[in-house]
């Protein structure tokens, strides 16, 4: 059966990948947010997976409010990114996984998430950026598999839901008849409000206690509404829902490879965190 | 079931923004695409006609008003193409909408570290 060997988390904020275009690694501004990415890059080179799960959300790429799925599974065989409309440059596609995301879908809706399949997604920043980040080769040397929770437009699904839906899909990998090594990755947050009068509204306090809560304490979001994790994080920082899905899909404590928090990369407080599974 | 109090400067893109914002944001959605960016870049006003913007969104479009299309029903993701456009970033944006200067933006920012 196949092995998850771990959950990664990152924040995905497009000005990242114009940065990573210009070169600016090293620029005092981006240092502290890409220097976070060397420790886990050297993980990766240990534990080598063979297929990531990336659980994050579109911002209006692949779809838009005529269709709006609240849980999308890729079901392709290559990933294709395109233009966002703001002038970040557009990435090589990612190989797919054919098998293990009908594995996924059959396994998620015998668990009752009624998820809706693609068998062609265009996938943005949210699924290029963090895959960039992990593995700087271009194209991304594995293939992936993308899973897309709305946060688009509300109603959005419950942190408990996605919780619930992170198990899913941990229980699922580990059903999944295949000696292949996964890992899974969340990306998205972690406070930040691009929005209304609020705009660049940070809460560190609360971006902090929930990191430490990945470790020890996986569901403890799942205590808060979606209406208040939008109070305590910004309308973005619900975001945090992907962390949680992905966290959700190695039960028990892990051990904590990394983590950086770094403020701000844009408008973000930007959160970073590679967790092993013991 | 009791709504709760709304959170300040906070607009909650749900149902009813997303009735009313739908012709705005699926104008600022085919901003995906350069030729269509193009296309509106020529003839702002052709552009919102094609897509039925009601007079709030074109207001708010002619006067980059950022709050204005929020109140229109723009969502901040579908907008953001649009701020492309203009050449704009996230900072700009948030200058815009709070009424500072982008430095004092910035700064905002800064002062969470």
């Amino acid at each position: 059966m196949a092995k998850i060997v771990g959950t990664l988390t990152t924040s995905h904020v497009p000005a990242i990948g114009g940065a990573i275009a210009k070169n600016l690694q090293q620029d005092p501004y981006w240092k502290p947010f890409f220097d976070g990415f060397i420790p886990v890059r050297q993980w990766l080179d240990e534990v080598k997976p063979d297929v990531a799960v990336v659980l994050y959300n579109d911002h209006g790429l692949n779809f838009f409010l005529d269709k709006m799925p609240t849980f999308a599974v890729g079901a392709a065989p290559e990933y294709h990114n395109a233009d966002e409309g703001w002038g970040i440059p557009t990435l090589a596609p990612t190989r797919g996984d054919v098998d293990l995301s009908w594995h996924l879908i059959n396994k998620l809706v015998d668990r009752e998430f009624d998820i809706t399949t693609c068998q062609e997604m265009l996938v943005d920043h949210a699924f290029t950026i963090p895959l960039k980040l992990f593995w700087p080769q271009s194209p991304c040397p594995i293939p992936a598999v993308p899973v897309c929770i709305n946060t688009v437009q509300f109603p959005l699904p419950s942190a408990k839901r996605c919780y619930a839906f992170g198990q899913a899909i941990g229980d699922a990998i580990r059903s999944w008849d295949s000696d292949k090594k996964v890992v899974v990755i969340g990306t998205g947050g972690l406070s930040h409000q691009l929005d209304g009068e609020r705009a660049g509204f940070i809460n560190k306090d609360f971006d902090l206690k929930f990191m430490e809560s990945m470790v020890h304490d996986p569901a403890w979001a799942t205590q808060f509404s979606i209406h208040e994790l939008v109070e305590k994080t910004g309308t973005q920082g619900v975001e945090l829902l992907m962390w949680l899905a992905a966290r959700a899909a190695v039960p028990g404590t892990l051990k904590k490879v990394h983590s950086n928090y770094h403020i701000p990369i844009s408008n973000t407080a930007s959160g970073l965190m590679a967790l092993a599974t013991v | 079931m009791s709504n709760p109090p709304p959170i300040p400067g906070t607009t909650l893109f749900d149902g009813t923004q997303a009735r009313k914002g739908y012709a705005l944001n699926k104008m600022c959605f085919s901003f995906n695409s350069a030729a269509c960016r193009d296309e509106f870049v020529r003839d702002e006003e052709a552009y919102m006609k094609k897509f039925g913007l009601n007079e709030e969104q074109a207001a708010g479009i002619r006067g980059r008003d950022v709050l204005g299309l929020i109140r229109a029903g723009g969502n901040a993701y579908y907008l953001a193409k649009f701020a492309g456009i203009l050449g704009l970033n996230m900072q700009d944006i948030g200058a815009l909408q709070t009424g500072m200067t982008v430095d004092e933006f910035k700064a905002k920012l800064k002062a969470y570290a």
